[in-house]
């Protein structure tokens, strides 16, 4: 079983590779955050077989204040793109 | 091999077809927004079936409540910050109209 | 070749694959990009080396809030206009860099090859004196008790590069409030977000600090939970910076610091400075931790909040 999981934590780092991919050609800025924001993922499911895989319950911790504050880069991103770098995307649409 | 173990083995495997799927369409797909989608749906529900297959591996509850809430929070980050990604990476017209408008 | 050989090699290999992608990208974003995903592959290399407190510190601080912090300083950037310098480095000074990095780190793998194997170093004289200390967890006894001096100290200088930070603020503006003038859409995605997020990240900061005396955690890493969750109630419009000459503010900072600072004074009476009494130690450290979390917290989140543009 921790041989299994130990694997299975190896072919999703090479997934997480393939992100690596995608954040180096781009070509847009949204594209590499949000394949950062990919590898944020891979990372808590990479944690969460690790922490199976050796028994220790306080690994999951490391995946939930990856899961807490991955998405915090691409809010900040988000914001900057708009015309005067603190609004929000959603602000000139219609309903 | 116990129930546990098997379930574990079935679940994780699944988990990491989703998220081989996941990484395959963010490489492959032509555009940004599709790319998108592959990474908002099939990532987090690769995670969740990961989530649940260790979940049969992990001794005490606390550890059962704490993998539900790792996974309801990525899924949140996920879905919120896709629409925000994906609004902001909308081109616009110089009348403030939108260019892209399918799906 | 075992499993976790192969994990720990492929791990190696992406750390090194995500250095280099940060360096040989063309442009400052991707850059950036490439930093957060390398912090995120560290926090992972913590996690194999079984050090899952700097695990958690590594995952908030480096793939969280310098993320933030990084983004927020390239957007300033675009803002006020400045070129992207894409010329490459004179080559002298490439040179010099790379000799330089090349030693530091022949000598880096030299000193690790030359550990002797086996040897435990200082962990069972810790797992010792523990017992009289009051909290279970190794790494909490040398941060707040064995070597309580260094983390007083770095909860110091926090606050310090705050005030240095302060002291760039124009005169005009002085004492007022820092960060831009964040507005969202009521109704939109990332209202939502800035409402559901951080009363779990509340929950979530306050365990890890509780948790931190018998099992990974501490102050640091729930302060910085705490900072991005407050960093993200502003960005998501939900409420304002408060103004640096705020009272309640510069209370908070300097709360964690001071309390410290005085139970340590207070030590000298039982033997020595920053000694606790036995009996009183794991609420002594639990109360320290406490103050100093949320001091962190708000530290944090001014210095990520930046220099100070409105008046109050």
């Amino acid at each position: 079983m921790t041989a299994f999981l130990l694997l299975a934590a190896l072919f999703l780092l090479a997934t997480i590779a393939l992100g690596f991919l995608r954040v180096h050609r781009g070509p847009s800025r949204a594209d590499r955050i949000a394949s950062a924001q990919l590898v944020g993922t891979g990372g808590v499911a990479v944690t969460l077989l690790l922490s199976a895989a050796s028994g220790n319950g306080a690994i999951i911790d490391v995946g939930l204040v990856l899961a807490l504050l991955a998405a915090f880069a691409a809010v900040a991103f988000v914001k900057s793109t708009a015309a005067d770098g603190a609004g929000d995307p959603e602000e000139d649409e219609g309903p | 091999m116990s129930v546990a173990d098997i379930l574990t083995v079935l679940l994780v495997s699944v988990g990491l077809v989703f998220f081989l799927a996941g990484s395959v369409g963010l490489l492959r797909f032509p555009d940004f927004h599709s790319r998108l989608h592959a990474l908002t749906k099939a990532d987090n529900l690769g995670l969740g079936l990961i989530a649940l297959g260790v979940a049969f591996q992990v001794a005490e509850p606390f550890g059962i409540v704490k993998l539900v809430l790792v996974w309801f929070l990525a899924v949140l980050a996920a879905a919120s910050v896709a629409q925000l990604i994906a609004r902001s990476a909308l081109d616009r017209l110089p009348d403030g109209k939108e260019a892209d408008k399918r799906g | 070749m075992s499993a976790a050989f192969l994990l720990d090699a492929g791990l190696c290999l992406l750390i090194l694959a995500a250095a280099l992608l940060a360096m040989a990208g063309r442009d400052l974003f991707g850059a950036i990009a490439f930093f957060i995903v390398y912090g995120i592959m560290i926090a992972l290399a913590w996690v194999r080396l079984e050090a899952v407190d700097v695990a958690l510190a590594e995952a908030a601080i480096g793939a969280g809030l310098t993320g933030v912090l990084l983004i927020g300083a390239w957007a300033m950037l675009n803002r006020l206009g400045v070129p992207e310098d894409h010329k490459p480095a004179a080559g002298w000074l490439r040179l010099v860099a790379g000799s330089a990095s090349g030693a530091i780190t022949i000598i880096l793998v030299a000193a690790v090859m030359a550990l002797p194997a086996g040897r435990e170093g200082l962990a069972p004289m810790v797992a010792e004196e523990l017992a009289d200390h009051g909290v279970s967890n190794p790494v909490t006894g040398v941060l707040l008790d064995f070597r309580a001096y260094d983390t007083l100290m770095e909860s110091i200088v926090l606050v310090v590069a705050l005030v240095a930070v302060w002291a760039l603020t124009p005169p005009a503006v002085w004492g007022g409030v820092p960060g831009l003038r964040q507005h969202t859409r009521p109704d939109g995605v990332l209202a939502m977000f800035g409402r559901l997020l951080p009363p779990i990240g509340l929950v979530v900061g306050v365990y890890l600090v509780w948790a931190g005396s018998s099992q990974p955690g501490g102050a640091f890493q729930a302060g910085t939970v705490l900072a991005a969750v407050w960093l993200l109630v502003v960005m998501a419009g939900i409420h304002d910076e408060p103004p640096v000459s705020s009272r309640l503010l510069r209370t908070v900072l300097v709360a964690g610091p001071a309390l410290f600072l005085a139970i340590g004074i207070a030590g000298l009476g039982v033997g020595a400075l920053l000694a606790y009494p036995a009996e009183y130690a794991y609420a002594l450290i639990l109360l320290i931790e406490f103050t100093l979390t949320f001091s962190i917290a708000a530290t944090l989140a001014l210095l990520v909040a930046g220099r100070v543009r409105r008046a109050p």
